[in-house]
């Protein structure tokens, strides 16, 4: 066949496009010609050779961490997975991208969906699942569908069902969409929506999806954009693929760069590979024109907030090889998973949220605080209750309604959700609240001047302390 | 340490001590003496752990190169604590397994669940039917906030909502506990309950269409730790703590579900189960928990009637006119229908009467109906098995019906039964020489009857019953009978003694004495010792 690929908007020179390789290409499509034409599903022609246990090594050697937001080793999830399990074994793709600020996975859906497909049935021979399900969030409809047609194309083409490609091996997919809630991306709550009930994330210990997932059966909940790795980790070798990256934090990993900047949008970098100067100033443009840097949040919104002129310390060799501290400015940060977590923020779901001079702290808070009061799932006490009161003090903040004592019941409320839920829930909307209290101080304790209302008024309502006098356009 | 094979070594605030392997947790630290407070865990059901409240600290043996446990200078084991608290209400007890239940850390934990639980509360104790019995006030006292810190409006829900015939639901109160939604699917295997909405708006509710209509709907109530869930029967009835609480037994079936009379000054407001894992582990049904309130009704017998008397009659005058009524017949005219609603010792003297009159003619009314896998029996008569060990259940209640219809029968003493029920007619009744009725309520019988004895319900007396599974149980008085009402036993030892002249019984517990001496299932037995959870007996029921 004649076919040539068609060529691709040029990426920034600083991209190591892998998972990404398909997208935005000039003409390609979500059909499953090119992407056979390109080379699609040869990786699965070599994993089928491959004894489930080598594959499973190659994702161990690789060193990948999940993409979905905790950063959790691939390799090591999989060997929680005994070769000699009884139960069936289920894959689910967390395909319920719902962090605010990022947006990786629809595009593989859309644009690239046997990649993943590819990724998965890869996973599936070296876990020995033979029925997988992809759970999508509701309001991926279009990706649903496209996910939907190329399940159809590639079990047309002996990718999946019975005897794929003559092993022997039979293996079905489904694609469940969501009911549009956040917490279906949470691995357990996921597991129990697609059971049929309310996503109510399960307690851990004893509900490891590894050793009771799905239908009590041990369950492998991977992110679109892991599952995407697992076939270019068979493609060059774990060893090789290893060595793309920073030690502990391998391979390429796409930010979703979004917020105040010249350039939004995805770009797939090695894990590391710039530091979040560079991904600002050089790779996105930098700031919009006339501004400055004010905050950034690295990892999706429920990441810690950083602040333009904070500074950090962080563990660094020294000229004679011995560790010690090195203090960094924010521009100095390594966009990997450890160095963000050293300076007290998170990588996450890789969702990097930048904002200028012109925003208000306060406002900005408020609207994370919105999402995650809205998206709490009510089933455990502080979170339910916490996120909701959070949210609305931040409203009455802004509204101009701010007593004295906000800022610091806003960050005591926000300690008693963080380390006491069920689920990450509670740090995921926590932290926000946290970090901005903490760091953008002045700006909380600028909003909260008025005396508290009397206790003793029964009559008392909150609008009494919302006074006209400053409300808040952002 | 020496520890027995099924036992394990768990250090609770620095005490090491030891218990059985499968203790929860949250149990082990109460038998230890360190209460931990908690809303959703419930011993009889799943522990879904979102209360939050049992939070502590947990950690574990600090193990060295050799896989074994680092040791302090004590010789004690170092332990890895979990910076994150851990809730104690999923967790069983495992080897070594260290936890601090009041350190500052779970306090302030304690202090932040009480604050979130409480800001979107209504705080309307004032006018809380639960009020007395609310674990949000028990733990507001111990580990809340003596202010709040919520200045802004609260979470506005349904209040008053009828989710089925015999439960009120007011939604603001509730804390979302989800014990109710457990019980009606672990338990009363009917999953009618559960949550809509999210986040600080998630509310219970009933699935479209349904009500919580299950006989076992009213166990949410009790164990509601909040006053979410209320029951409409005893809604504002009475405050709970001017409640009298007696233990006692149901004696609506054939189970015998353990239970505990509300009453105040000669009323019975409510009954609620009393754990007895052999009986009815903490439940009860509905229909049995309800049927109290015949006690107080219309239908209610308090004085004593005489056919044909000009005026009201004493209990010597009516006990004297019983004995001689019955001395006329023949002792084959006589027949006594008994009970199964009759205690053992009633029954026992019920059986001595019918020998003292020389009659065999004697039998009890089955009361058969629909019964369920949980805890109704589809027998109702509460002490069949009574009346099958004291000689009373003898099949002839068709014999007695046929002597009666061919006239040679001519004197009948029923307990407690209508007979109109059973296979009598109205003129046959009318036409019987003397009928003496021993009963609480006003019936037809009774209406025929030519001497009528008011006689003790079940929260007026005390006694002891079989029940279906041959476990003898005792039941307690909470309240004093009505009017002229008085206990059965009383009233069938004095027609025993008006008849035969003998004596020797003056107190319930005398009729058990002679009635233990004689029945060997119940040998060295008494009242007393029976105890508040029964005793089993060797029994095999027909």
């Amino acid at each position: 066949m004649s076919y040539k690929p068609p060529a691709r908007r040029k990426p920034h020179p600083k991209e190591k496009r892998i998972v990404f390789q398909n997208i935005d290409r000039d003409g390609w499509s979500s059909d499953i010609e090119p992407y056979l034409i390109y080379g699609g599903y040869n990786d699965l022609r070599k994993a089928v050779t491959m004894k489930p246990a080598d594959i499973v090594n190659e994702v161990k050697l690789s060193g990948l961490r999940g993409r979905g937001g905790a950063g959790f080793l691939c390799g090591v999830k999989w060997g929680f997975i005994r070769p000699d399990e009884k139960k069936p074994v289920y894959l689910i793709c967390n395909a319920d991208e719902s962090e605010p600020g990022t947006f990786k996975d629809r595009y593989i859906i859309h644009q690239d969906p046997h990649q993943l497909l590819e990724g998965m049935i890869i996973a599936c021979l070296a876990l020995n699942v033979h029925l997988a399900y992809i759970y999508i969030r509701g309001e991926f409809p279009e990706g649903a569908r496209i996910l939907e047609k190329a399940i159809a194309q590639a079990r047309e083409n002996n990718f999946l069902g019975k005897n794929i490609l003559g092993t022997g091996f039979d293996c079905e997919f489904y694609v469940h969409r969501g009911a549009g809630a956040y917490i279906c991306g949470e691995e357990t709550g996921l597991i129990e929506s697609l059971e049929g009930k309310r996503a109510y994330p399960r307690i851990k210990p004893p509900y490891f999806p590894a050793v009771l997932g799905l239908y009590q059966c041990p369950t492998i909940v991977n992110n679109v954009e892991t599952l995407c790795n697992i076939k270019h980790i068979v493609h060059m070798g774990g060893a090789a693929y290893a060595k793309l990256g920073r030690p502990n934090n391998t391979g390429t990993r796409v930010l979703c760069v979004s917020g105040d900047v010249q350039r939004p949008g995805y770009y797939e970098l090695e894990v590391g590979g710039v530091t979040l100067g560079e991904l600002i100033y050089d790779i996105c443009g930098g700031m919009k024109p006339g501004r400055t840097l004010k905050a950034v949040i690295p990892g999706g919104s429920s990441a810690k907030v950083l602040r333009a002129d904070e500074r950090f310390k962080i563990k660094a060799k020294q000229p004679d090889g011995s560790m010690g501290e090195k203090e960094i400015g924010i521009d100095e940060i390594v966009m990997d998973f450890d160095s963000l977590t050293a300076i007290g923020s998170m990588a996450g779901s890789g969702g990097v949220i930048v904002m200028d001079d012109a925003r208000n702290m306060v406002w900005a808070l408020n609207n994370i605080n919105e999402f995650y009061a809205h998206e709490s799932c009510g089933q455990c006490t502080p979170c339910r209750e916490g996120s909701l009161w959070m949210k609305k003090i931040t409203a009455r903040m802004l509204e101009g309604g701010g007593v004295w004592r906000d800022p610091e019941v806003l960050k005591n409320v926000a300690d008693n959700i963080a380390g006491r839920t069920i689920c990450a829930f509670g740090e995921a909307c926590a932290w926000p609240t946290q970090s901005f209290v903490t760091k953008f101080r002045e700006e909380f304790v600028g909003r909260a001047a008025k005396p508290l209302p009397l206790p003793t008024s029964p009559e008392y309502m909150p609008e009494q302390l919302i006074t006209a006098e400053d409300p808040v356009a952002t | 340490m020496s520890t027995p094979p099924d036992m394990v070594n768990v250090q609770i605030d620095g005490q090491w001590m030891q218990f059985p392997k499968g203790t929860r947790l949250i149990e082990a630290c109460g038998k230890a003496g360190k209460f931990i407070p908690r809303y959703c865990y419930h011993p009889k059901l799943s522990s879904p752990g979102n209360c939050r409240m049992c939070l502590i600290e947990m950690g574990m043996p600090r193990l060295g190169p050799d896989r074994k446990p680092e040791l302090d200078p004590d010789g004690k084991p170092v332990i890895n604590w979990i910076p994150r608290p851990q809730i104690s209400c999923a967790q069983d007890v495992s080897e070594g397994l260290a936890v601090r239940t009041d350190s500052p850390l779970v306090q302030e934990c304690r202090k932040g669940v009480m604050e979130f639980l409480l800001i979107n509360h209504p705080l309307d104790c004032p006018i809380c039917d639960q009020a007395g019995e609310c674990r949000l006030q028990e733990f507001s006292v111990e580990y809340g906030n003596g202010n709040s810190r919520f200045l802004e409006h609260k979470v506005k829900k349904p209040k008053n909502v009828q989710i089925g015939p015999r439960v009120t639901l007011d939604a603001e109160r509730c804390i979302l506990c989800s014990r109710c939604i457990r019980f009606m699917q672990e338990v009363a295997h009917d999953d009618v309950l559960g949550f809509v909405d999210r986040g600080s708006y998630s509310t219970i509710a009933v699935h479209p269409g349904r009500k919580l209509d299950s006989n076992y709907s009213l166990n949410t109530v009790d164990i509601c730790p909040v006053g979410a869930l209320t029951s409409s029967d005893f809604r504002f009835k009475m405050r709970v703590w001017f409640l009298k609480e007696t233990k006692s037994i149901c004696t609506s079936c054939g189970t015998g579900c353990n239970t505990i009379i509300g009453s105040r000054e000669n009323a019975v407001y409510r009954q609620t189960p009393r754990e007895n894992n052999d009986v009815n582990s903490v439940w009860m049904c509905d229909y049995g928990r309800l049927n109290f309130h015949y006690l107080h009704g219309d239908r209610r017998l308090t004085s004593l009637e005489l056919k044909g008397a000009q005026h009201q009659i004493s209990w010597p005058e009516a006990i004297a006119h019983a004995a001689s009524a019955l001395k006329k017949f023949k002792k084959d005219e006589i027949a006594i229908i008994a009970s199964g609603r009759m205690t053992n010792e009633e029954l026992w003297l019920a059986s001595k009467l019918a020998g003292a009159l020389g009659t065999s003619l004697r039998d009890i009314v089955p009361h058969e109906d629909e019964g369920d896998d949980i805890l109704l029996n589809c027998d109702r008569n509460p002490n069949t098995s009574g009346a099958q060990l004291l000689g009373l259940s003898t099949g002839r209640l068709s014999a007695i019906a046929e002597g009666v219809r061919a006239g040679t029968i001519k004197a009948l003493v029923v307990c407690c039964e209508d007979l109109t029920e059973c296979g009598f007619s109205d003129s046959e009744l009318q036409k019987l020489g003397a009928l003496i009725t021993i009963g609480i309520l006003a019936n037809t019988t009774t209406k025929h009857a030519t001497l009528v004895l008011p006689a003790a319900g079940f929260a007026e007396k005390r006694g002891s019953m079989i029940n279906v599974r041959g476990r003898l149980q005792r039941m307690n008085r909470a309240i004093n009978p009505p009017g002229d009402a008085r206990e059965d036993w009383e009233i069938l030892r004095d027609l025993l003694v008006a008849i035969t002249g003998s004596n020797g019984i003056h107190a319930i517990e005398d009729v058990f004495k002679q009635m233990a001496a004689e029945v060997p299932a119940f040998a060295g037995l008494s009242l007393s010792k029976i105890g508040e959870l029964g005793v089993q007996l060797n029994l095999t029921r027909k």
